[in-house]
């Protein structure tokens, strides 16, 4: 079974801060991570290969240079292949062109049974590239999900839902996005880092590799442009309230009170 | 490239009206209240379009929330929602019909479904907008979202391409109001759709908490975090919750210790809420927590520590141990009137 896992390197959101003066994101020191939810589905990928001997994973990411770091992340989890996907002309792109370059190297790379992707990447945040991917390969997809039993190429899924989830049967090929419900991403081990760099390879595909035009990626291709960004006002000074816990908190229902919120 | 279109071929702003088990989705008629502004903004007329089985009682209910027309696609194989027959109907009658704005609420079902029909119908797509205006100047639709977790916020738009789509998130915009008498057309949809076409089958739908429902609804959100130390914490918020005839919320840190369930997570991997009082609880204030709150009325937090980043976006706050605080806020709240009018004699 041939199992494809799209990655992405992103800035760790949980501290990326706002510089106060100028107002924009400060991304110098702060570290990239291998993406939450891939990491999800990274794990569910690695699963199949615990469960089954013919299982082959690739990942696959495209950025730039530095994102080969977490490739070899992922082959120390347990990867077989990475494609590190590289090149000025992928630049910029929204989801459209991205999922666009994505999915010409699935197509070059030939076949698969699974892709997984996760089911947002948190910068980002848009959650469309794995949906797209699939409708450009032309196969079905189940998004959100939290567990899968494969039987051949038959799939019962669970796929989660605000208030539940939902049971889905479906055939390969397909593509899945996880989310963290999927499986707690594993560790690398010590042999599996030393490998990552002596036994397994990083093959670095730029642009002429695809096949495509180049005008089916990149800025040039996204039908979405970001027209302005800013970051969101801070709320106006509240009150805080003094006095004993009983002088506060009656303080504040007489507050309360008085505005007719209660 | 995808292809630039001749966008003056393309009018009016639908609205998907997101249906499970024959119940229409409270985000779709807030996207009706949202669709009415961008309709008449842009001097359109202001659709629906639905998918399900047995549809007639919600194409009704879609027209009493302001949709001047409804598209409509009945069928069996459209009763549960599936990427695929959903992708194959909707996409269809974009094409056919030509709408110059689709958009879609950003639940379980819209994320899945919108991207798939802005690859097939070759469009652009702007995810979990929480706010959507025209251009004066191009008429065209400025849609702004949250990105890196709430850091930035970001206005995209859709250049050549049509229609313009966004997907919205649900519990911002304002619900449309509902009007019996108001007229409407129901149109049916030519539905060429076969059961080959759909690759996968719902087999079944289980429904865990019905808590969520109640999130989005209520008045009065008590959310409790990780500085409830332990489970039986959420007991506590329960009682001041039923007192103010709320329900509880809860941070992440709390789902992932396994305290409560997740369907009570508030923020950007949980749900957005909207509130009138929300009582954050034993929370620190994360930015990923913040995103999900930050638009209720009043913000009331208690915390321990008085530099905790919840105070920022508090209309009051307590510094104490809600141990403390919640109990002795139960009490002045059945002292209530009393409190008021000791205040007015003296
Ligand atoms: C502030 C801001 C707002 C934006 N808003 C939009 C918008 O509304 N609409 C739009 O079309 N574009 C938008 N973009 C552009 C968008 O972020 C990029 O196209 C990005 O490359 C992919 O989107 P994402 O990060 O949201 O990924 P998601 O769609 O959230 O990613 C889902 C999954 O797809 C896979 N994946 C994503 N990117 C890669 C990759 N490079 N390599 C391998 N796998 C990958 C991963 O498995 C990932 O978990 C925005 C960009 C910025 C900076
Ligand atoms: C991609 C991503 C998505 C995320 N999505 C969400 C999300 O949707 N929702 C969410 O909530 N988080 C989310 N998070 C997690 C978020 O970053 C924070 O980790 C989380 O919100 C912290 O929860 P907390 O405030 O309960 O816990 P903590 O940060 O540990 O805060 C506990 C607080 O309790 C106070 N305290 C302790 N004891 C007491 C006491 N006895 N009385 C009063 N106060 C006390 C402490 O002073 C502290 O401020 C996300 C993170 C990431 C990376």
């Amino acid at each position: 079974m041939k199992v494809i896992v799209c990655v992405k390197q992103v800035p760790d959101t949980n501290e990326v801060k706002i510089d106060p003066v100028k107002g924009t994101l400060i991304r110098e020191g702060v570290p990239s991570i291998l993406n939450p939810d891939d990491a999800n589905a990274l794990e569910g990928a690695l699963a199949l290969k615990d469960k089954y001997d013919d299982v082959n994973v690739t990942v696959l990411t495209m950025g730039p240079p530095q994102a080969e770091d977490m490739l070899r992340e992922c082959l120390a989890m347990g990867a077989d292949d990475a494609i590190h996907l590289s090149g000025r002309e992928f630049a910029g792109g929204d989801t459209w062109a991205t999922s666009n370059a994505i999915a010409a190297a699935i197509n070059k790379m030939g076949d698969y049974d699974i892709i997984f992707a996760g089911r947002q990447a948190i910068d980002g945040d848009t959650a469309q590239v794995g949906p797209q991917i699939a409708e450009r390969l032309g196969i079905s997809q189940v998004t959100y999900v939290q567990n899968f039993e494969i039987d051949g190429n038959e799939l019962k899924i669970q796929r989660q839902l605000e208030d539940g989830y939902e049971v889905i049967n479906a055939k390969t090929p397909i593509l899945l996005t996880a989310i963290k419900e999927l499986g707690e991403p594993r560790y690398m081990t010590v042999k599996g880092i030393y490998d990552s760099f002596r036994e397994k390879e990083i093959k670095v595909w730029g642009f002429d590799h695809l096949g495509i035009e180049n005008d089916q990626v990149g800025l040039k291709a996204s039908p979405t442009r970001v027209h302005k960004s800013f970051v969101p006002q801070p709320k106006g000074q509240g009150v805080m309230l003094e006095g004993s816990v009983q002088e506060m908190t009656e303080k504040l229902v007489v507050a309360l009170k008085q505005k007719h919120l209660i | 490239m995808p292809i630039v279109k001749d966008l003056s071929s393309y009018k009016n702003v639908w609205v998907f009206a997101e249906q499970r088990q024959g119940k229409i989705m409270p985000v779709s008629i807030e996207l009706l209240g949202e669709g009415r502004k961008l309709a008449t903004e842009t001097g359109s007329e202001l659709c629906a379009i639905l998918l399900g089985y047995n549809t007639e009682d919600m194409a009704k209910e879609l027209i009493a929330y302001g949709a001047d027309k409804v598209y409509v696609a009945d069928n069996a194989l459209l009763e549960n929602f599936t990427t695929d027959a959903y992708t194959k109907v909707i996409s269809d009658a974009i094409y056919e019909v030509k709408p110059e704005i689709v958009l879609m609420g950003a639940t379980h079902i819209g994320r899945d479904l919108a991207p798939r029909v802005a690859a097939r119908v070759d469009t652009g797509l702007t995810a979990d907008c929480t706010q959507l205006e025209i251009d004066p100047e191009d008429k065209k639709i400025l849609q702004t979202r949250p990105a890196f977790g709430g850091n930035i916020m970001a206005t995209i738009v859709c250049q050549g391409h049509r229609p313009q789509m966004s997907t919205v998130r649900p519990g911002v915009m304002s619900k449309a109001e509902m009007d019996e008498s108001r007229k409407g057309e129901v149109i049916a949809l030519d539905i060429k759709l076969a059961k080959e076409d759909v690759r996968t089958e719902v087999v079944e739908i289980v429904k865990e908490a019905k808590e969520l429902v109640s999130l989005t609804d209520a008045d009065v959100i008590v959310a409790g975090g990780k500085g409830l130390g332990k489970a039986e914490g959420f007991e506590l918020l329960k009682q001041l919750a039923d007192k103010m005839g709320g329900v509880v919320g809860a941070s992440r840190a709390t789902v992932d210790e396994g305290w409560i369930d997740h369907s009570h997570q508030v923020g950007q991997t949980g749900t957005t809420v909207k509130p009138t009082i929300y009582i954050a609880c034993g929370i620190s204030g994360a930015i990923q927590h913040i995103a999900g709150m930050q638009s209720s009325d009043i913000i009331i937090a208690i915390n321990k520590n008085a530099s905790a980043p919840i105070f920022d976006v508090a209309d009051y706050g307590i510094v104490g141990d809600l141990y403390e605080v919640v109990p002795k806020l139960m009490e002045a709240l059945d002292k209530g009137e009393d409190l008021v009018n000791a205040l007015k004699t003296a």
